[in-house]
């Protein structure tokens, strides 16, 4: 029992509430997942080997990192959180912890999971995974979010950096692959959240975030995703162009792109009157199924002779 | 000197992020391990006495 003097009002005195489920949703799992998705395909991707004790603990730090990210763009962004319907449930907003609780929980996150990766696996991944939460907890969310409606087109870097890492992982370096499949994912982001923005609008605009829409308008927006889309459609065939894919994936990768630029037109020429938007809410849609399909494509691509060998065929 | 009354959900709270915690800790405990005979395999044996 704890025991406090009599001119402390007990009123003042917060006494958490939380559970670990609470902390949990800080570190953003659905974000967590694709991060440890694209992290593995990097990871797989490259050329070497890593002990799968130490690959499978990479994962988890760099998984650690990035929802420690999470739950610092979640002590920042509260008080935008508790105005918009897609993030009034989250933690902080809903009450369920305090913003100094979200603060310390990610700081001590990140500094566990950037200490275990450099001690453990090398310090060249240990630095980009810092280098990560910084950009996404101080460059994003506390400049540019607010700033610029640009602010996805450059803070996008965060979510591209996962496969980098996982590359540098097993490599200790960066490479021109992993660094078209970091440009992959930078040119994805845009469209991704444009496409999102647009149907999303006026909950960015309650909470006075300049979100492309909103600062420039829907028919710049969907002209600015049109033109990211034609951008990311060859992106997506490089790896097979420059080598370090089969033709395989360029065939996957050709279709989902041409899907891609198929749906990016819709949205185009979608009305100004349709406040459905219904070829938006598609587009959002696919560009997760579009990343998650050349990714998966990636990994299967590498896995595949690696598997073959354990079985003697190869 | 006045006691602090938990209610109910405050020490329900309290007891599974200690739960929690005590996890973490056993599974930082075994991950340490792992890092250690990972990297260090037999030689960790190998030393001067």
């Amino acid at each position: 029992m704890s025991v406090i003097n009599d001119h402390d009002p007990v009123t003042e005195i917060y006494i958490s509430s939380a559970m670990p489920g609470d902390f949990f949703a800080l570190l953003k799992p659905r974000v967590m997942s694709l991060v440890v998705f694209t992290a593995l395909v990097g990871m797989m991707a490259a050329p070497g080997e890593i002990d799968p004790v130490l690959g499978v603990i990479a994962i988890l730090c760099i998984a650690i990192g990035a929802g420690a990210s999470g739950a610092l763009n979640m002590w920042y962004d509260a008080d935008i959180d508790a105005v918009m319907s897609r993030t009034k449930s989250r933690p902080i907003p809903s009450g369920a912890i305090s913003k100094s609780e979200a603060l310390g929980f990610g700081l001590i996150l990140s500094a566990f999971s950037v200490a275990i990766l450099g001690l453990a696996v090398n310090w060249f991944a240990a630095g980009l995974l810092a280098f990560t939460i910084f950009f996404y907890a101080v460059i994003y969310s506390m400049w540019l979010k607010r700033a610029t409606p640009q602010n996805i087109v450059i803070g996008g870097a965060a979510g591209a950096f996962p496969p980098m890492i996982g590359w540098a992982v097993v490599t200790g370096g960066v490479s021109l692959e992993s660094v078209i499949l970091f440009a992959i994912i930078f040119i994805w982001t845009p469209p991704h959240f444009w496409a999102l923005a647009l149907f999303k609008s006026d909950d960015y605009k309650l909470a006075e975030i300049p979100m492309l829409p909103i600062v420039a308008g829907e028919a710049s927006t969907k002209k600015q995703i049109l033109a990211y889309s034609i951008l990311l459609a060859p992106l997506g065939v490089a790896p097979w162009l420059l080598g370090f894919a089969s033709i395989a994936y360029g065939v996957i990768a050709t279709v989902f792109g041409a899907a891609f630029l198929w749906f990016a037109w819709r949205v185009y020429k979608m009305d100004e009157a349709d406040r459905k938007m219904l070829p938006a809410k598609k587009m959002f849609g696919f560009s997760i199924l579009y990343l998650f399909v050349l990714y998966a494509a990636l990994l299967v691509e590498s896995l595949l002779p690696k598997l073959l060998n354990l079985i003697g065929i190869a | 000197m006045k006691p602090i009354e938990l209610t109910e959900a405050q020490v329900k709270s309290r007891r599974s992020r200690n739960i929690a915690i005590a996890l973490i800790c056993v599974g930082l405990v075994v991950m340490f391990y792992l890092i250690t005979i990972v990297k260090l395999g037999p030689s960790i044996l190998n030393r001067a006495l």
